[in-house]
């Protein structure tokens, strides 16, 4: 059975109806992407997965336990962690700070420890700059204190949504390779990401969302040959 | 050029300079007056300068309780003197009827602290009852409505406890612990400021550690910047919302308690004018920041003590004193011209508010 079962969910804003009926899956060790043009739902399926939206109909389901209303601090400390669109790290906390508080449900004070020496291994950057105020970190630093600081959750399920955003050719690198990795170590991925030929040679399958809904779903090798993508998200011809 | 320079510089701009320049003029005028005729001794103007320290301590404990809710929901809390008053007021009677069995003068150390138990648990009660009440069903209102509500809380807590306690103005029981004054040559502080002034400032002391170092500190600080991603960490937003009101009331029913002590008296209306000096200390910090409250409630009390004497009399003004809210609101006023953001604070444009 699927680890993250997500049924025919619909969200909205006031009256604006983002999401109309999205199902996907995520299995235990998979990297799962999901990848639709500026607008088409992708950050609200997060949210609504996270708790930050209840969805109006539909199921979500974390091993098999229904998660959709519960409140977000609550999704969280059942395995769902997210760097969340934009990054949105707390600037007036330092970066150890910031980790502390991706740690701030648990209570297993040898495990977190364990969890902050992988995540300053992991980016030694961050290691180095310990102390330092998060608002005064580079783009790319801050996004591996978002990502480091969501992996304090010590998730099951980790939702990363759009980690290369705005970031150098060689940090966007570095950020696939470190999400290979973290796969490879057992964390579970759902992937977001405008730059969806990256985002299609680490993950296993893919989604397509337009408007509000998933038009296609495979494989990701079967979706980097599809045309609909090719055309649409690869800039072929 | 000069059009150039005429182009930056607006008329309000300039009236704003002038009547804060000619407000600063007189001042310095008034103060060297005052200093040269020598009319008040050392001594004089160290009881007055304790004496602000002392008051500002007390705004500051208040005004700590405007500025964490404002760092958190964005709101003015209104009733929050209401939440001052509700802990003194009840602890009154305590007082007084330890006061009355000769108790309170046989055990000074035991009855404040029972009263200040009693008073800030009935603040703190008072406070989580509002948010839970008032606040918490309109927390994505727009904001004009929850400040509306405050207001209107402030109201209704002033009329209940006048209905539950009585109309009249009651005196607090005179401690005989207090009273007597610590000297050294010609200075002196009474027992009760020092007192006023220490544990003022073990409470801000306390708070700056809480918020700075343990676990829940940071996630009051992580909820202050950004609600929805606190929460995406696993922070229960709500519980740090009660927190904060747990927080703020149990220091505004200790500066309530302080205050009685001080001035030996508590009716249902008490936290009116204490309540808008604290607002406006949190306002010179620079509101939604913790030292700032600190620092612009030590400011207002002491220029409120100063200034009267400092700045009036020497300009020939009679019965300086009473003048000292009007010293008081003129420095909100001018702070607010020249510095909006407050002492501390900082820009109000450059947070996403
Ligand atoms: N807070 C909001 N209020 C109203 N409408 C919103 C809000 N947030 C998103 N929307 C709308 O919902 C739709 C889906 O937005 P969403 O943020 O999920 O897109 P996205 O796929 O993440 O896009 P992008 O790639 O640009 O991040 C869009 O039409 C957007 O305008
Ligand atoms: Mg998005």
């Amino acid at each position: 059975m699927a680890m993250l079962q997500v049924n025919d969910i619909h969200s909205y804003y006031g009256h604006i109806h983002a999401l109309k009926g999205i199902s996907l899956t995520v299995d235990k060790g998979e990297i799962v992407t999901l990848i639709g043009a500026n607008g088409a739902g992708k950050t609200t399926t997060l949210k609504t997965i996270s708790g930050t939206m209840h969805p109006r109909h539909g199921a979500i389901t974390l091993d098999g336990e229904h998660i959709e209303g519960l409140p977000p601090h609550a999704i969280v400390m059942r395995g769902i962690g997210q760097s969340p669109e934009g990054r949105k790290i707390f600037g007036a906390l330092t970066v150890q700070e910031n980790l502390e508080m991706g740690a701030y449900a648990r209570t297993d004070k040898p495990a977190i420890a364990r969890d902050l020496d992988f995540v300053f291994t992991l980016f030694p950057r961050l290691a180095e700059r310990k102390f330092q105020l998060g608002g005064t970190l580079s783009g790319g630093e801050q996004q591996m204190l978002a990502m480091g600081r969501a992996l304090m959750t010590h998730p099951r399920v980790l939702m990363l949504d759009e980690p290369s955003m705005g970031l150098a050719p060689v940090l966007v690198e570095a950020i696939f390779e470190t999400i290979q990795k973290l796969n490879q170590e057992g964390t579970t991925i759902l992937l977001i990401e405008q730059n969806a030929a990256k985002a299609l040679q680490v993950a296993k399958r893919g989604y397509v969302i337009e408007t509000g809904q998933i038009v296609l779903q495979d494989t990701a090798e079967n979706l980097r040959k599809s045309e609909l993508v090719r055309k649409a998200y690869l800039g072929e011809m | 050029m000069l059009r150039r320079l005429s182009e930056r510089i607006n008329a309000t701009d300039v009236v704003m300079f002038l009547i804060g320049g000619s407000i600063l003029a007189l001042v310095l005028v008034g103060s060297v007056a005052t200093l040269t005729s020598g009319k008040y001794s050392a001594a004089q103007w160290f009881d007055l300068i304790v004496f602000g320290v002392a008051l500002g301590g007390i705004y500051a404990l208040i005004a700590l309780g405007y500025t964490m809710v404002y760092g958190i929901l964005r709101m003015i809390n209104f009733a929050h003197s209401e939440v001052f008053m509700s802990g003194p007021f009840t602890a009154y009677f305590l007082a007084d009827a330890w006061g009355r069995s000769g108790f309170l003068d046989e055990n000074p150390v035991v009855c404040l602290l029972a009263i200040f138990v009693l008073a800030m648990a009935i603040s703190l009660i008072v406070a989580v009852l509002l948010e839970r009440i008032a606040y918490r069903p309109l927390r994505f209102a727009p904001r004009l409505v929850p400040l509306i509500t405050a207001i209107g809380a402030s109201f209704f807590l002033q009329y209940f406890f006048r209905g539950l306690y009585g109309p009249n103005i009651k005196p607090y029981p005179e401690i005989a612990a207090l009273k007597p004054y610590l000297r050294f040559g010609d200075f002196r502080i009474q027992y009760v400021q020092i007192l006023v002034i220490v544990a003022a400032a073990l409470m801000m002391a306390g708070l700056q550690l809480i918020v700075q170092r343990t676990r829940v500190g940071k996630a009051m600080r992580a909820v202050a910047e950004d609600k929805q991603t606190a929460a995406l960490m696993g922070i229960d937003v709500d519980s740090i919302i009660v927190l904060t009101f747990v927080i703020g009331g149990a220091l505004a029913g200790a500066a309530g308690v302080l205050y009685a002590l001080m001035f030996r008296q508590v009716s249902f209306i008490m936290g009116f004018i204490p309540g808008i000096k604290a607002f406006t200390a949190a306002v010179l910090g620079g509101i939604g920041n913790i030292p700032g409250a600190m620092v612009g409630g030590l400011f207002l009390g002491v220029i409120e003590s100063l200034g009267p004497s400092l700045f009036l009399d020497g300009l020939g003004i009679p019965a300086p004193q009473q003048l000292k809210d009007a010293i008081a609101f003129t420095l909100l006023v001018l702070v607010l011209i020249f510095r909006p953001s407050g002492i501390l604070g900082e820009k109000l444009a450059e947070k996403k508010a």
